[in-house]
């Protein structure tokens, strides 16, 4: 991975790297040649890693109170909540983590959005993301059934029933996944055990994510290639650490904020009522992460179509490097692709809010318009716009605009050249 | 001082800071990922137990459960009760009076925490080479105040805190 040959200084230290390299390896993630002019949008992998951390730590400190039992759960959480040494204070970072985990890797895939970073040569870097995040929100799904609250069983029923709508099979696969004929003990178990593993699937993922992106480095803001190391790098070491150090310290209060002032306002107070199989919730809602893909899902009056093309709306996401035709990466140089990209923006958020309404009226309509575009945006905007826009110069180096003082690059090249 | 040094020292009191500020933060962040593995209330609400203790024949003993663990309550005959104050201390790896592990005045009531102090099993009763009790685990001899005086056990068998209620009941903890 490093293009220089590192060599501990230590006769102990050179006689453990030959066996196993690992001081090469923090050689390589200390010096590692980065982008200067990365902005705080980059600050988010970091933070990811540390949301990552947090709900691993605090979720192993829960699991040792918690009771994976359909008549215990509930009240092992209250247990949790009233009983335990700092319990309610655990607890509340692990439930609110999760929306702030969520909050971040939008953040960070929005940016990827943005700044192109899902283009060649990082395709790679892209899908193994989206794979964390498809893990991310089945850890989060199972993780929200196990107070064993209405929501958590509600939710639990709703969504695995989205598996019924599967032609001829669908029914043996929902009676698969909940080992009874409706959610019951079987399913909190298995989602326990589930829900436990899954962390740490993405922990491996994290380091291939990682790795792929050690490969050909981080894009940044301008998009263009750059030469490693060169006057347009720092060292990771401590460029970058002091920055995403001072970036998680911002993140760290808002998310102290949550959890100390306002720790249940994500979540459905209908949730501290024990699960009732008799019994659903006038409305149904799901954490507030998933609600976009809800709205996509409500807006199909058809079983089946609302499941496809819910699923659809996150898989479109696995080709979105090849259906991006254009060779620019940073929206920056993109007049016409970023207004396009903001519209995307609004169009999601519009969703989350329509997902959270009542599926009738207005909010149907809009859910259904928002669909349209969100489909749109990726199957026609992104081939289409690649192709015809006429882009902005680039600048030849990051250095360049810098050092000229000038937005405009007086050393542009055209797109058509060579990128 | 010069304008150099300065700089330098300010800097100095910068790092440290943060430092000092850091780490309090990160212990902030432990200490309650630490404490959250000792009892937590609902272990220590069943700190004390109310034990009523009119049925127990002399001679006899039950075993009661305090905090998870065993407590012996025998109720001595007073034969039992001259044989253990007639123990030579120097014979006793642990030495204490029997006087010493009851209550004065209520000399025939043995209230014991009946876990080996070896490494922690329960020793049977009526057993062993000193009319008392016997560990099977390890092989350690208690007599009939729960003194050890064979075996690898280090230390007699404790007493609870504990008070007699009134004539009829005892309260451990």
């Amino acid at each position: 991975m490093s293009e220089h040959e590192y060599t501990p200084k230590s006769k102990a230290g050179k006689w453990f790297n030959d066996r196993l390299p690992l001081l090469t390896l923090g050689a390589h993630l200390t010096d590692y040649p980065t982008p200067k002019n990365l902005n705080y949008w980059w600050t988010f992998g970091g933070i990811l890693t540390f949301c990552l951390i947090t709900q691993i730590v605090t979720g192993i400190v829960l699991a040792m109170h918690y009771v994976a039992h359909a008549d215990l759960a509930f009240a092992s959480v209250e247990h949790i909540m009233r009983d335990v040494n700092y319990g309610w204070l655990i607890r509340y970072i692990h439930s609110n983590g999760a929306s702030m985990f969520f909050l971040a890797v939008y953040i960070h895939i929005f940016r990827s959005l943005f700044y192109g970073s899902y283009k060649s040569p990082r395709e790679v870097i892209w899908i193994i993301g989206l794979m964390i995040y498809l893990l991310m929100m089945a850890a989060a799904f199972m993780g929200y059934v196990l107070p064993w609250g209405q929501m958590s069983f509600w939710g639990a029923t709703v969504i695995t029933n989205l598996f019924s709508a599967i032609p001829l099979v669908g029914d043996s696969i929902t009676t698969w996944l909940w080992g009874a004929y409706s959610v019951d003990n079987p399913t909190l178990n298995r989602f326990f055990s589930l829900h436990y593993l899954i962390p740490f699937l993405i922990l491996g993922l994290v380091v291939l994510h990682i790795w792929a992106l050690h490969v050909p480095g981080n894009n940044n803001p301008v998009g263009i290639d750059i030469k490693k190391p060169s006057k347009d790098t720092v060292p990771f070491h401590p460029y970058i650490t002091i920055k995403d150090a001072f970036a998680l310290l911002v993140f760290m209060i808002i998310f102290a904020g949550f959890v100390f002032f306002t720790p249940n306002v994500l979540g459905h107070s209908d949730n501290y009522i024990p699960a009732n199989p008799l019994v659903t919730p006038a409305h149904i809602v799901p954490e507030w992460y998933l609600l976009p893909f809800y709205a996509i899902l409500r807006s199909v009056p058809d079983k089946l179509g609302g499941v496809i093309l819910m699923f659809s709306a996150i898989f479109i996401l696995f080709v979105l490097p090849w259906l991006d035709t254009s060779k620019v990466r940073s929206a920056v140089f993109r007049p016409i692709y970023r207004q396009f990209f903001w519209i995307l923006v609004i169009d999601v958020l519009m969703l989350g809010y329509v997902g959270a309404m009542p599926a009738e009226g207005i909010y149907l309509v809009l859910a259904r318009v928002g669909t349209i575009y969100y489909f749109l945006h990726f199957i026609v905007v992104m081939p289409v716009v690649g192709y015809l826009e006429k882009t902005d110069p680039i600048p030849m180096s990051i250095s360049e605009p810098v050092l000229t003082g000038g937005a405009e690059p007086s050393l542009a090249r055209k797109v058509n050249d060579k990128v | 001082m010069s304008k150099e040094e300065k700089k330098i020292n300010r800097r100095d009191f910068l790092f440290t800071a943060s430092y000092t500020v850091g780490a309090v933060g990160v212990g902030a962040v432990i200490w309650p990922m630490i404490d959250q593995m000792n009892p937590d209330k609902a272990q220590q609400a069943l700190a004390t137990t109310e034990v009523d203790i009119s049925s127990i024949e002399p001679g006899k003993s039950i075993t009661v459960l305090w905090r998870g663990k065993p407590i012996f309550i025998k109720k001595r005959t007073s034969e039992e009760i001259a044989e253990a104050r007639a123990v030579n201390m120097d014979d006793l790896p642990d030495p204490q009076k029997d006087e010493d592990r009851v209550k004065e005045g209520k000399d025939e009531w043995l209230v014991m925490l009946g876990v080996c102090t070896h490494l922690g099993c329960v020793p049977l009763k009526d057993k062993g080479d000193f009319n008392g009790w016997f560990c099977p685990c390890h092989g350690s001899h208690y007599d009939v105040s729960g003194r050890i005086r064979k075996g690898p056990a280090p230390t007699n068998m404790e007493i609870p805190k504990f008070e007699f209620v009134d004539s009829n009941t005892i309260k451990i903890g």
